[in-house]
């Protein structure tokens, strides 16, 4: 427990905004880009864009959370981390729960706190602002471990990060499809589908990417 | 420190390659062994079977002891301080005062420095520094004068001299002679 305390502590310093890996900004950065070009690109009318609005969020969404996908688990890999975690009895899995932690830390919660303004942007009722919102809290999660499986995969690759989009992309379709159902449903049933679906990805990510790490070791 | 390390007939597949086989070490506290072999002949491989980080294809081993593991690479932060680097493995190692072990590689006035703006010797200082930040028996090196000035070296050739002295064991890689009293094992004798 005190290992994955310090481990957890190492992972924010070097994920969280203002960390040192220095990359924190850029899914929040990329999730308003789309939201200020978005009304642009289909025009400014107001019922299209609080149709659409919505669903839109939710891919800026998904594909801000590939950004931080490129050094997440491969810095360490080469640096030699988990080898040495590994001496110390540290198994992978541990390093691997808190590293989940720290990533979705380190998206999660700018992302939903900019889904204000841009639900401002375009001109989202406030309702819909409320569902977007919800099925985010719900949907990043299971982001986050998706994004964690895929890059601890493509550790050992040069150049994996290109595939992390293609890899993360077509495993988070269900999240997409309940995340985003929800805004057009009375009822709170996507959401919750979402959530449980975040839950088993949450579930299943430390032991998948741990055996990643370990399968590219000898 | 109850040291101890023991291998039993191991061999060494590398995809279709065997680099090595039949291989025996018996290492109790005080041992002191070098690995000697032209390049690519698995020396590396082998340090790395002894410490439990890769299966040997055939044979058993038997470790008495934690393991400290010096590789060529650092597992440093490069974009945080040294100092904040060598904390987070204090603390996993237990260890309460790094001050000491950092003066005597003398890496404690480099504390505030980004690990990226590091010299390699300075790196492989700071690495050797946190192999003291606990007392374990078994000490696998890998290359650990690589980078050194003579000064650091001497220094080094100390503290495996001291560490065996105080009941560990040690095997290391170079291919300098070193000016250590070791047994030497030269895999070119294990070769298939």
């Amino acid at each position: 427990m005190r290992a994955f305390a310090t481990l957890l502590r190492r992972d924010l310093a070097i994920l969280l905004p203002g960390g040192s890996r220095g990359s924190a900004f850029l899914p929040l950065i990329f999730f308003l880009l789309v939201a200020v070009l978005f009304p642009f690109a289909v025009g400014p009318e107001p019922g299209l864009l609080a149709r659409t609005g919505g669903g839109v969020l939710w891919v800026a969404a998904l594909l801000a959370s590939i950004l931080p996908l490129d050094r997440l688990v491969a810095a360490d890999r080469e640096a030699g981390v988990f080898d040495q975690l590994r001496l110390r009895g540290v198994s992978e899995e541990v390093a691997m729960t808190a590293r989940l932690l720290a990533h979705w830390l380190s998206f999660g919660p700018l992302i939903l706190i900019a889904t204000l303004p841009a639900a401002a942007l375009l001109s989202l009722t406030g309702d819909t602002f409320w569902r977007l919102f919800v099925s985010l809290l719900a949907g990043t999660p299971g982001l986050a471990a998706i994004g964690l499986i895929t890059s601890a995969l493509l550790a050992s690759l040069r150049g994996g990060t290109a595939l992390a989009g293609l890899m993360l992309a077509p495993v988070a379709v269900p999240l997409v499809i309940f995340g985003a159902g929800h805004l057009a449903r009375d009822d709170i049933s996507g959401a919750l589908f979402a959530a449980a679906f975040s839950l088993v990805l949450c579930a299943i990510a430390p032991f998948a990417a741990a055996a990643a790490i370990r399968a590219a070791r000898d | 420190m109850q040291a101890r390390l023991l291998a039993t007939n191991i061999a060494c597949l590398r995809g279709e390659r065997l680099l090595f086989r039949k291989l025996g070490l018996d290492l109790g506290p005080g041992d002191l062994l070098q690995l000697r072999g032209p390049n690519g002949i698995g020396k590396s491989s082998l340090l790395r079977i002894l410490a439990g980080l890769a299966r040997p294809s055939a044979g058993t081993i038997e470790r008495g002891g934690e393991i400290g593991l010096m590789d060529g690479r650092h597992a440093l932060d490069s974009d945080r301080t040294l100092g904040d680097a060598l904390a987070f493995w204090a603390r996993l190692d237990g260890c309460a005062d790094t001050a000491k072990p950092m003066a005597r590689l003398g890496i404690d006035t480099l504390a505030d420095i980004p690990t990226a703006y590091l010299s390699t010797g300075q790196k492989q200082r700071a690495v050797i520094a946190r192999l003291l930040f606990r007392a374990r028996p078994i000490w696998l090196l890998d290359e650990p004068f690589a980078g050194l000035d003579s000064a650091s070296q001497t220094l080094l050739a100390e503290l495996v001299a001291e560490h065996c002295g105080a009941g560990g064991l040690c095997v290391f890689v170079s291919h300098q002679p070193a000016d250590l009293p070791a047994r030497t094992l030269d895999l070119a004798d294990h070769t298939a």
